[in-house]
């Protein structure tokens, strides 16, 4: 029956609902800021690494006790989403446990969920433990694990653990409240029945235990999807898309810029010709960096990267710079344009980057300038870099910190002609002797002198 | 032993292309192959294999010019994309099919980078080459240096292992020699960067509390614990940031750094 409840809920459900659609509309703009690349080539290859690397969780497998607790709290989230289903119906309709026609099949969905939710909280807790008294250094250090970050997961491990024991109020309570009017149940619920009596044996008491349960699991899911895009939690949901778009090609193979091609074989041969200039919708020719300063100079994908960084810092944690102390963090170039593309573009809900920006930023020497490079992403970081691909290796959901770090450089070198001066003069060797040492090219094949191999009888 | 060694003239594709022919292979020599003193012996190690073995190979020798790689990693694409037109229009006027490098920057650079630019090859890293060579039976690692009972540990360079995924072919060449191969903790898809990719081979470190070739050889001394060892590279910038490395620790007299090439030049008696 449909009463006051169900219009009630209906309303808290549609604002949850429409305020999240309002939020990942921004998200996509902001997105949209970067420049266009195209990555739709070969659709099976990008299955199958999304099944893998996303749905599988291959990756993440690199470190097995991380893994097997994210596995409960993911799979749990994924099967919990069916009695959240159940849920919303009920709500809408004034049913309850509208699903509890499917007899064995519920009853079986309801007794993982159980488990699943039970292991929740553990794995939850053990999170929370590794965070704040351990202090897994990768988790805990770091000059981008500024207030708000480590806020950030603190905040979601709790209303994990919220969540997953107002599941667990409802249950018990209803659970009770059948035994005393002496019906039976649909489902099969092995946790709460350990804790059938936890609420006492009133009904008033009970019947207010499984409403207040009830409304907590509800709204508290309706915040937290709402709190996903402020927050490193949005990886549940950016995690399929940015594996689907990830890179096919060899690690090793950089983006290659065409315009730099054009004009240097415009260089060599006077007769080429080469395309005519891009333009913009008003007919005015768009004039394109050579690599990023800011934000826009990206592509959507570096962009995507960053919406669907988790902070795990397995990136940082390999890099050869950051272990043997210098300033180069993969995660903070990740997290910093993320930063930079709210600031500049719209925030979310919650998280606004300027709020953040000062809380304790040590050692990093950044300038007042608004753009990405220098604002937020010093030099010092990007010559730190040995492109060795570590980060982009480790990362569980496909992130290129490494091309990011790349287009900042070129910039550097290009536009700014910035490069170290030991670089540069490698630049003028190359250019002067063919190698980027100062020797004589004349003298490139005197390796080959006087060298014998025993003659064979 | 004079009369029992030949010389060697290494043919160029410049006089190969005037006797109008073709070699199998175009060997890459790469800028650390010709003038770094100790990735020459490398070189040199790798021409008496193929000579060996009788492969019909050439070297570009003065007309060879840097990859532009350490330039593509430093940012400069307008370098980088300056040498790497001007050595494909060197390369595809001998119509070159088939490269061999021992250098695994120049082997990602042409291999991945110069198709856009109009340069196809079948590009292979002499890791590759070598195992190719062992399986065939044409090197049978044996008439040298015994390295039964050896303890060798492989460090993977990043532009063979992660960036290209080579991770089998320099120890199936090590494997051949019947030593005792070691891994590191940090290898394959996990190993640690030697220091010098990215073009920092040509610059300072940036501060920090220390260098990386140092935390790398340290492992790998680990890992070779006490007595001699040997750290086994692919890579010239590799075989210079480990010796380095190995200088620094003071153990160059129980450690060496041999590139996979030297050890069965070495083993197969090419380097008397």
């Amino acid at each position: 029956m449909i009463g006051i409840e169900n219009i009630i809920f209906l309303i808290v459900a549609a604002v949850g609902i429409g305020l999240f659609v309002w939020q990942i509309r921004k998200i996509r703009k902001n997105v949209l800021l970067g420049r266009d690349t195209d990555l739709v080539d070969n659709p099976s290859e990008r299955i199958n690494k999304t099944l893998l690397v996303a749905f599988g969780q291959q990756k993440m497998f690199k470190r097995m006790l991380p893994a097997v607790l994210h596995l409960f709290v993911y799979v749990g989230f994924l099967v919990i989403n069916i009695e959240v289903l159940e849920i919303m119906i009920d709500g809408i309709f004034g049913t309850h446990r509208v699903l509890g026609f499917m007899g064995p099949i519920y009853s079986g969905l309801m007794a993982i969920n159980e488990v699943l939710a039970a292991l929740v909280i553990i794995a939850c807790a053990i999170f929370l433990w590794r965070r704040n008294v351990s202090r897994v250094p990768r988790l805990a250090n770091g000059v981008e694990m500024r207030a708000w970050p480590k806020m950030d997961a603190n905040v979601i491990l709790i209303t994990e653990i919220v969540l997953m024991f107002a599941l667990f109020a409802f249950n018990i309570a209803d659970l009770k409240l059948a035994e005393l009017r002496g019906h039976e149940l649909p489902g099969s619920f092995p946790v709460s029945q350990l804790f059938v009596n936890a609420f006492g044996a009133d009904a008033g008491t009970l019947a207010t235990v499984a409403g207040v349960g009830w409304w907590i699991h509800i709204i508290g899911i309706l915040a937290f999807m709402n709190y996903l895009p402020s927050s490193k939690h949005f990886h549940i949901i950016m995690a399929f898309p940015n594996v689907y778009f990830s890179k096919l090609l060899p690690k090793g193979k950089f983006t290659t810029n065409p315009a730099i091609t054009h004009e240097i074989k415009a260089m060599l041969v006077p007769s080429y010709q080469p395309p005519a200039p891009e333009v913009d919708a008003a007919g005015n020719p768009v004039v394109q960096r050579f690599g990023a300063k800011d934000v826009e100079d990206l592509t959507w994908k570096q962009l995507m990267d960053s919406y669907t960084c988790t902070e795990c810092g397995r990136c940082t944690s390999v890099c050869p710079a950051n272990i043997t102390g210098k300033l180069l963090s993969p995660r903070k170039i990740i997290m910093d344009t993320r930063d930079r593309m709210e600031e500049k573009g719209e925030h979310p809900a919650i998280f606004r980057p300027n709020h953040y920006k000062e809380m304790g930023v040590e050692r990093v020497a950044t300038t007042e300038e608004k753009t990405l490079l220098r604002g937020y992403i010093t030099p010092e970081e990007l010559w730190a870099c040995t492109t060795c691909n570590a980060c982009v290796e480790s990362c569980p959901v496909n992130i290129d910190q490494l091309s990011t770090i790349m287009d900042l450089r070129r910039y550097l070198v290009l536009e700014e002609s910035a490069a170290p001066a030991s670089l540069n003069a490698m630049f003028t060797n190359i250019e002067n002797n063919g190698a980027p040492w100062a020797f004589p090219a004349s003298d490139r094949f005197n390796w080959a002198d006087e060298l014998y191999v025993p003659s064979k009888n | 032993m004079e009369e029992n060694k030949r010389l060697i003239k290494v043919p160029t594709m410049a006089q190969l292309a005037a006797n109008g022919e073709e070699p199998e292979i175009l060997f890459w020599v790469g800028c650390a192959g010709a003038f770094d003193d100790r990735y020459k012996r490398v070189t040199r190690a790798f021409v008496q294999i193929l000579e060996h073995v009788g492969v019909k190979y050439a070297v570009l020798g003065t007309e060879e010019s840097c990859t532009g790689d350490p330039a593509k990693r430093a940012g400069n694409e307008f370098l980088f994309q300056m040498q790497a037109l001007t050595n494909i229009e060197v390369l595809n006027a001998y119509n070159v099919k088939k490269i061999v490098t021992a250098c695994p920057h120049c082997f990602n650079t042409i291999k991945n980078e110069y198709p856009d630019l109009g340069g196809n090859y079948e590009v292979i890293h002499h890791s590759t080459f070598l195992q190719q060579l062992i399986n065939e039976g044409k090197v049978h690692v044996q008439g040298g240096e015994a390295f039964k009972g050896k303890r060798i540990t492989y460090h993977d360079s990043c532009y063979l292992g992660r960036a290209n995924d080579i991770y089998e072919a320099p120890r199936d060449v090590l494997a051949a020699l019947d030593a005792d191969l070691v891994e590191m903790k940090r290898s394959r898809a996990n190993g640690l960067c030697c220091g010098a990719g990215g073009a920092q081979m040509f610059k300072e470190a940036e501060p920090g509390r220390k260098e990386i070739n140092i935390e790398r050889t340290e492992e790998a001394l680990a890992t070779l614990g006490d007595g001699e060892g040997v750290i086994a590279t692919a890579c010239p910038f590799c075989m210079v940031m480990m010796n380095d490395g190995v200088k620094n620790k003071e153990q160059e007299q129980n450690v060496k750094v041999f590139d996979i090439a030297e050890l069965i030049a070495q083993a197969e008696g090419l380097s008397k």
